[in-house]
């Protein structure tokens, strides 16, 4: 497993536990050896990610092995049909999306895809998507609007790919149309941070109706390392802008920016992945509740009622 | 509703403004090197006369340009949280809101007014580059959110003038959100089929291009202004690609499709007058067409033919 900075304590205490059970063979005298040491590591992990700094999450968030959308939507999804293309210029692949089923029901699937070993990453060019991307997601959120069918967003993204050929097709416009369909669509829209929200890149896919966030996702206007170049004058600065920007789910929660913090497994998701998954599952299962029975026309009211306060309320 | 009844006359605002200081008789154009007489670059606009490079034109100037005689009336915004983040980099946040406050004598970056623009009642967002780079935070989203809803109100068309760098990153998340914002607000102003024109000047780019600016019915774009997501230096660093002669530019947008046409600043006047009215008093054919799609069965023998 890829070991982040912090987490070097704890790599050493699971490293001194697998050399053991490796020296010993099938002796079984230092079982207790090693339930000592596998405390010490749990301790650890609980004090550490107990009181993650922001930059710490930053890294959390955007660690390699954390799952991505793909994972959650085999995870979660039966039947999953992944559909593809904008209509206009191409299919973008560093958003996923299609129909399936969420426990039993038709849900309307858009993802941000960061991919997870460098062929897939460069397939989903690591999760950056293009207008065609926003473009699709819009036409997909259009089409579950005309059938009734839910729209779950998975965001996971450091922003919208900066390049000549994306300006070129209009970024700009299609981020604001597929942000457009977010708060137009009358079904439910549920978004769920599921790592990194990046941006303009972001909220393209996440002005929904219930936002949810893991515990250690991040969500921001600007990575650390952008808002420390331009604010600070030097990348080395991250840190700082970390703490500075809130961009931790506890503190877009007490922001009311975001509806819900969704636990995750000690350690982060990607030490169990499938415990993640159940308790993700559970989360979305009971915001879909929430919004069952009502009506699109209200459903969509609600949702621009929400966006349209956001700062009106003061600061908390 | 005390923000609407009050306003400043534009007459008043040049009263208190500061005297020109001599060396700022003479200005220099910034993309031919000409030097141009204030007086000459006044009257022209901020156009330079040598090789017609559009230079910054501020939001007074602007409004004056724009509205019947230069007459308008400023809304005052409503009154919004500094800084919801207690944002501090190398500086605090509420220090550059003061620095910013003292160096315009504006409250933020974007100013509301309404008025007549060949006759009919519009109102107008206009940003103020000179505020934190035209950024948006909390206050420029109430501002836009504030005209969109005068524009109901008034049953007035809007437009709104944007010239920003994007969000305002020592707003945070809270910037961001305003995206969403402002697309509500706009969307508003549409759905109760009142025109949204967006003027787009130099710059507009991040947050604010890709929310509530490129969703105009119908965009123009000033010559040669910047207009795009990512900043050009960032595609730079980045993705190490090279840039294209023109990238980003108004008349780039408008070979891509990405607005309706590129307006000499001379001429913008007298083309949003044009397209108010075409929008506005559309006379008896246009206001014939819109009656029966209203109505159901309106074309029956189509429904026969079902
Ligand atoms: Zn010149």
């Amino acid at each position: 497993m890829h070991v982040l900075d912090f987490e070097k304590p704890i790599a050493e205490l699971e490293g001194k536990i697998e050399e053991l059970r490796h020296l010993a063979g099938g002796d079984v005298n230092i079982a207790d050896e090693v339930g000592r040491l596998q405390a010490k590591v749990d301790k650890l992990l609980r004090s550490t990610y107990a009181k993650l700094t922001p930059w710490q999450k930053t890294q959390v968030a955007r660690h390699p092995e954390r799952p991505h959308a793909l994972d959650y939507i085999r995870a979660l999804i039966e039947d999953f049909t992944p559909l593809a293309g904008d209509r206009c210029f191409g299919e973008d692949r560093a958003i996923v999306g299609g129909l399936g089923r969420f426990r039993g029901s038709t849900v309307m699937v858009i993802g941000n895809e960061k991919g997870s070993d460098t062929e897939s990453r460069l397939k989903h060019n690591f999760g950056m998507a293009k207008p065609e991307g926003y473009r699709k997601a819009r036409r997909l959120m259009e089409m579950a609007g005309r059938f009734g069918v839910p729209v779950l967003t998975l965001v996971d993204t450091a922003g919208a790919y900066p390049g000549v050929d994306a300006e070129a097709r209009g970024q700009a416009e299609a981020i604001a149309r597929s942000i457009e369909a977010c708060l137009d669509i009358r079904v439910p829209l549920i978004s769920v941070v599921i790592g990194e929200g990046g941006s303009g890149g972001a909220i393209a896919l996440a002005a929904g109706n219930a936002v949810l966030m893991l515990e250690h996702a991040i969500y921001s206007v600007i990575s650390p390392e952008g808002c420390a170049s331009i604010l600070w004058r030097s990348g080395e600065a991250a840190k700082d802008a970390a703490e500075a920007l809130r961009l931790t789910a506890q503190d877009l929660h007490k922001l009311g920016v975001i509806d819900q913090v969704v636990p995750e497994p000690l350690g982060g998701a990607h030490r169990n992945p499938d415990l993640t998954f159940k308790t993700l599952s559970l989360a979305i299962d009971s915001a879909l509740r929430d919004l069952a029975g009502v009506e699109g026309g209200v459903l969509r009211a609600r949702r621009r009622e929400k966006f349209l306060q956001m700062g009106r309320t003061g600061p908390v | 509703m005390n923000w609407l009844t009050n306003y400043v006359r534009p007459k008043l605002q040049a009263l208190v403004r500061p005297k020109e200081v001599p060396e700022n008789l003479w200005r220099k154009c910034p993309a031919c090197g000409h030097m141009i007489f204030h007086r000459d670059l006044e009257k022209a606009l901020n156009v330079c006369q040598h090789c017609g490079h559009h230079l910054r034109l501020s939001v007074g100037k602007r409004l004056e340009m724009l509205f019947d005689d230069g007459k308008f009336q400023r809304i005052e915004l409503p009154k919004t949280a500094d800084d919801p983040l207690k944002f501090k980099d190398q500086k605090r946040y509420t220090d550059r809101l003061k620095e910013a406050r003292a160096k315009t004598g504006e409250q933020d970056a974007v100013v509301v007014a309404h008025g007549k623009m060949g006759g009919i009642g519009i109102v107008v967002a206009a940003f103020n580059f000179d505020f934190q780079g035209g950024s948006m935070g909390v206050a420029v989203g109430e501002g836009i959110v504030t005209a969109a809803e005068l524009a109901v109100l008034q049953d007035a068309p809007l437009i709104v003038i944007p010239a920003s760098g994007g969000a305002r990153m020592q707003e945070g998340i809270l910037s961001l959100m305003q995206m969403a914002r402002t697309t509500v607000a706009v969307e508003r102003v549409k759905e109760k089929g009142l025109p949204y024109i967006v003027l787009l000047t130099d710059p507009t780019t991040g947050g604010v291009s890709a929310s509530f600016a490129m969703l105009g019915d119908i965009a123009i774009a000033e010559p040669a202004a910047v207009i795009g997501f990512a900043g050009a230096r960032v595609i730079e660093t980045t993705i190490r690609e090279k840039l294209p002669e023109g990238f980003q530019r108004a008349e780039y947008l408008l070979d891509k499709g990405m607005v309706d046409m590129v307006v000499p600043r001379a001429e913008l006047r007298a083309t949003l007058v044009r397209l108010l009215s075409l929008l506005r008093n559309r006379g008896p054919a246009g206001d014939l067409l819109t009656l029966p799609l209203d109505t159901p069965d309106a074309f029956p023998e189509d429904s026969a033919r079902l």
